[in-house]
Formats: C-alpha cells, structure tokens, sequence
C-alpha cells in the first residue's frame, strides 16, 4: 500500500500495516491531521471517474460507471405494456440493484446484501423526484400500450460510496438509451423491428419514428460524504466508510436544486454549516461529473 | 378535538401527540405512540447475548424488525428499518454492553402520514421503557414543502401527496445539564441543532431545504419538552414493573 514512508525498508512497512490494522480510527487521523488521506486524496477530492457507454450490446442501453475501483455496470431493457388506468399515457421505469457476492467480501452467497434493497429504493426515488425522465414521453398508444423500462445495476466491485456510483451509471445508461423501433400489427398489438430490417423497405409504418432518445431534463449527480470530527471526506471508500460511520449522500441535479439529502444516522450530528459544506463539495463534484457524462456521450456519437 | 389542516390547523401545528410506555407484558419495554390519526407501537427485547454476523463484537448490535399494517414487508419497509438502526445505534451507548443484540420491533397500526416518523418517536419511547443506555433521546418530526414554497410540519396522509418535496428529520431532544451555559455549544450552535437522520424527497432548492431544516428544530422543542414530559410523569406509576 502507498504509505509514504523515507525509510522505505520492510520491517518499518509492516509497522504501518500493523498500526492500520489494529488502530485504523488513529491511523486515520494521523492522516486527516495532515489534511491528507492514505491514499494520497485531499480530503475534499473525489476518485478517478470514468464513463464507458454502451457496454452490454444486448441492451438498449447501458453504461460502465467507474469511480476509484467502485464499478457498476448498468443496462436498461425496453418492453411493451398495458399502462395503468390511472396514468394511461405515461410508462413506467422499474429499478433493480443487485449485489452478487462477487462485489464484496461482506455479501455472502445466497443471501441478499442488505444495502441492496436500500440502495435500489433510493435510486428510485431520486430518479423519480428529480424528473430526469418524462414518463410520458414512454407512451407509445395512449390507453393501449407503453414503454417499461427495466434497470437493472449490478455492482461489479464494492469500494465505497456505492449509491454515488450506482446513480452515475443509470444516468448514463438513461442518456445512452435508444428506444427499438415498434409498429402496429394487423390485429392492433404493437411488434418490435429488429435492427436489421431497418434497411429494407418497412411494410408497416411504424409507431415510433421521431422518438427514439429521451430527453432528460435535469439531471441528478450525488457525492456521498463522511463527517468525522470537524472533518469531512469526500467520495470514501470501502475502508474509510468502515472506520467513520456517518455518512451523508447529498443529490443536486443540473440547475443545482437539491434531490436528495440523505444521512441515516451516525454518530456525528451534522450542523448547519456541515450541511452547507456538503452542498459546495456536491455542487463541485456535479460540474466534474457532468463534463465527464457529456464527454462519453460526444464520444459514443464520434463512433 | 382532531382538527385537519382544512379545518384550520395552521402550518406549524402539530396533529395532538400520545404516548404511553409499557403497553405490552412480555416485551423488555414497549411504548405506543401516535401522532393523528398514525399510530405505531414499538417492543424492545433484549439485550441478548451474541451479535449476528458481520456486526462488531465489540460494541452491543440494535436490530430492527419492521412489521406493517398488513402484506409483506418491501424495499420500503427495509429502507426505514435500515435508516431506524442507524439512528437508534447513534443514539445509544453501544459500548456499555458489547456482544449483546436488542431487537426492536416496529408495528405499525395505522398509517396516516409521517409515518418513519412516528416510529422513531415510539423505537425511542421504548427504547427507554426497557432501560438501554442512551446518549439522549432523539426526536423526529417531518416537514413539508407546498407548491408555493411555505413549510407545513407533520402532514396527513393525504397532505404528503399533494407536497412538492418533503424531509423527515430527527434532532437530538434538548439534554438538561448541569453544565453551565453555552458549554455545550459545538460550533455556535446548540447540540439539538444537529441533524441525526435526514431524508428527503422531491425537488427543493438548498435555501428551501435549509428553512425546513429551521421549522424543524423549532418543533423538535416542542416534541422534546412533550417526550420529555410523558416520561418522567409515567415514571412515577412504573414501580409495579419492576418487582
């Protein structure tokens, strides 16, 4: 591990590793105190991010969020369905965060990871109240037929800041999403064209011409923060988020409103002024964060 | 006596409180709570001896079982059981009994709006009927945000619809001490300032949020000075519990 150490040699080395291991709260603040973090971050900067759209090509549209070595792989798949007789031209985007137990030493074969479902549901509720997507822009045939979106996240390597990560993937597989091409059939039922007839001369006009991107108006991006003492790290990792329990998730979208302001707990309190804090380090993080989603889009469109 | 925010409830009023401790026979402590029309009660067992796995052996485990009105429990039910282990694990002393689990169950008995609330309000009241250690109490309170921009607390069912965004927020409830004025400030502000557990939904601009924030801690007060009160009165008829 890149413990900065003069000396270099190896018993001083396994010192370092000892005292990390069995005071790691001390070993921590040893570093804070320095207003730097083991592994070399100033506490207000977050990890290497990077973006790679359209990574599962059976999908309709998917993305590869990395930050640090968090990584989760995002893929949406587009149905057909009735809509619901109280919205009936609006569909439905249903979200789904899994947790296989390759992600994480933590989760164990056949039980489900706790922080999934949390995870999963606050996802839902972020991409829903910051109106990222016009549900009735999903509607195909008013009354008759609508998209379903189906998300599905997996987590892939679990690091830290795991709802951070899991929001930027959706984002980004949400942005790279191209609708299928559907018509109306003889009997009035709505069919998929594959792909590869789009060359050949359609028999049937079909329903969806113009509508094959969404618009996503605004935009949500999250950075996940802890509060230990008078400190407050940015985007931790797995470790750190192990050592100091508070943790707080703020969400601002592009126009910079709030989405989500999230702190289940911990044993710090967070004050007015932590709060604000929070919100610049976030405001900060979601300038980085739209520059390098807009960049993997222009990038997917050189192709 | 139930007055509806139609019939004239104003912005800040709260729907009447009830709280009453040592309800059940068999649970370590109990309490009922209620806020309105939405009512949860909350049973304590424990501390029992071992931890489950994956906790920290060291420090005592809190576990939350959360049991709804009626159906199977879903990705709703588990958020807020997550959220009301970390907010009771940051309220208790985990340290003075380690290697133990305390089980809470949340039941709920009727929903009507504000209801995470109302269940850390009765996991709290409980908590201290079946005597775990605790740093202090924690209070919650839900505020929401119109369409117009004005904050209303404790909302109905059928309110919590019509919002714009809301936040529910627990503060820690006033300590009393003998420590002398201003002692106990951190940052220039008093220690029930600080947010323990804060979720919101919806769209809200950060001033927006930041105002809630103030509607909050001034009702916290309120519900800190009436937990505070149904205690200690209760406290005094409880004799019979411990023989």
């Amino acid at each position: 591990m890149g413990v900065p150490d003069a000396s270099g040699d190896l018993s001083s080395e396994m010192e370092v590793d000892a005292f990390r291991r069995l005071f790691p709260l001390r070993y921590f603040e040893r570093h804070l105190s320095e207003s730097v973090r083991p592994d070399a971050r100033p506490l207000g900067r977050a990890r290497d991010t990077t973006l790679a759209l359209g990574a599962v090509a059976s999908a309709h549209g998917s993305a590869l969020a990395k930050i640090g070595s968090t990584t989760m792989l995002a893929a949406i798949k587009m149905e057909v369905m009735t809509p619901s007789t109280e919205s009936p031209d609006e569909g439905c985007i249903a979200i789904d965060f899994h947790m296989p137990p390759i992600c994480s030493p933590i989760v164990r074969p056949g039980r489900p990871a706790e922080a999934a479902p949390v995870i999963s549901k606050q996802l839902s509720d972020t991409i829903s109240s910051s109106g990222m997507i016009n549900l009735k822009e999903l509607s195909l045939v008013s009354g008759k037929a609508a998209w379903i979106a189906y998300l599905d996240i997996y987590c892939l390597d679990a690091d830290g800041a795991l709802f951070d990560a899991a929001l930027l993937s959706a984002v980004a597989a949400f942005s790279h999403l191209q609708i299928p091409i559907v018509s109306l059939n003889d009997d009035g039922k709505i069919v998929v064209i594959l792909e590869e007839d789009d060359g050949t001369k359609l028999e049937k006009e079909p329903v969806n011409r113009e509508k094959r991107k969404l618009t996503l108006s605004s935009i949500p991006f999250s950075l996940t923060c802890i509060l230990h003492k008078n400190y407050i790290l940015a985007d931790p990792t797995a470790e750190e988020e192990s050592i100091m329990e508070t943790l707080v998730t703020v969400g601002l979208d592009s126009s910079s409103r709030l989405v989500s302001f999230y702190k289940p707990g911990g044993p710090v309190l967070a004050y007015t002024s932590a709060v604000q804090d929070c919100v610049a380090l976030t405001r900060q993080r979601v300038k980085e964060l739209q520059e390098i989603l807009d960049e993997a889009i222009s990038g997917m469109e050189i192709d | 006596m139930e007055i509806d925010r139609d019939h004239g409830r104003s912005p800040s009023q709260l729907r009447p409180l009830s709280c009453s401790r040592n309800v059940l026979h068999r649970a370590h402590g109990s309490a009922s709570w209620s806020q309105g029309e939405t009512k949860v009660l909350a049973a304590v067992y424990g501390p029992k001896a071992g931890t489950k796995k994956n906790e920290n052996p060291e420090k005592a485990c809190i576990e939350v079982i959360w049991k709804p009105k009626t159906g199977q429990i879903g990705k709703l039910e588990r958020e807020y059981e997550m959220i009301l282990k970390r907010t009771l694990q940051s309220i208790c002393i985990l340290t003075l009994n380690p290697n133990t689990t305390t089980s809470i169950i949340v039941q709920v008995v009727n929903d009507d709006g504000a209801l995470l609330v109302c269940a850390i309000n009765a996991a709290c009241a409980a908590l201290v009927d079946a005597g775990i250690p605790m740093k202090h109490l924690a209070v919650a309170i839900c505020c929401c945000l119109a369409e117009s921009g004005y904050v209303i607390l404790d909302p109905t069912k059928l309110e919590e619809l019509k919002m714009r965004g809301f936040a529910y927020l627990v503060f820690p409830n006033s300590v009393l001490s003998v420590l002398p004025e201003g002692s106990s400030l951190v940052e220039g502000e008093p220690m029930e300032n600080g947010i323990i557990t804060s979720v919101t939904h919806g769209v809200m601009s950060v001033e927006e949020y930041l105002k809630c924030l103030e509607r909050g801690r001034a009702a916290s007060a309120k519900l800190s000075d009436f937990l505070r009160r149904s205690l200690q009165s209760q406290l005094s008829n409880d004799s019979s519990k411990a023989a």
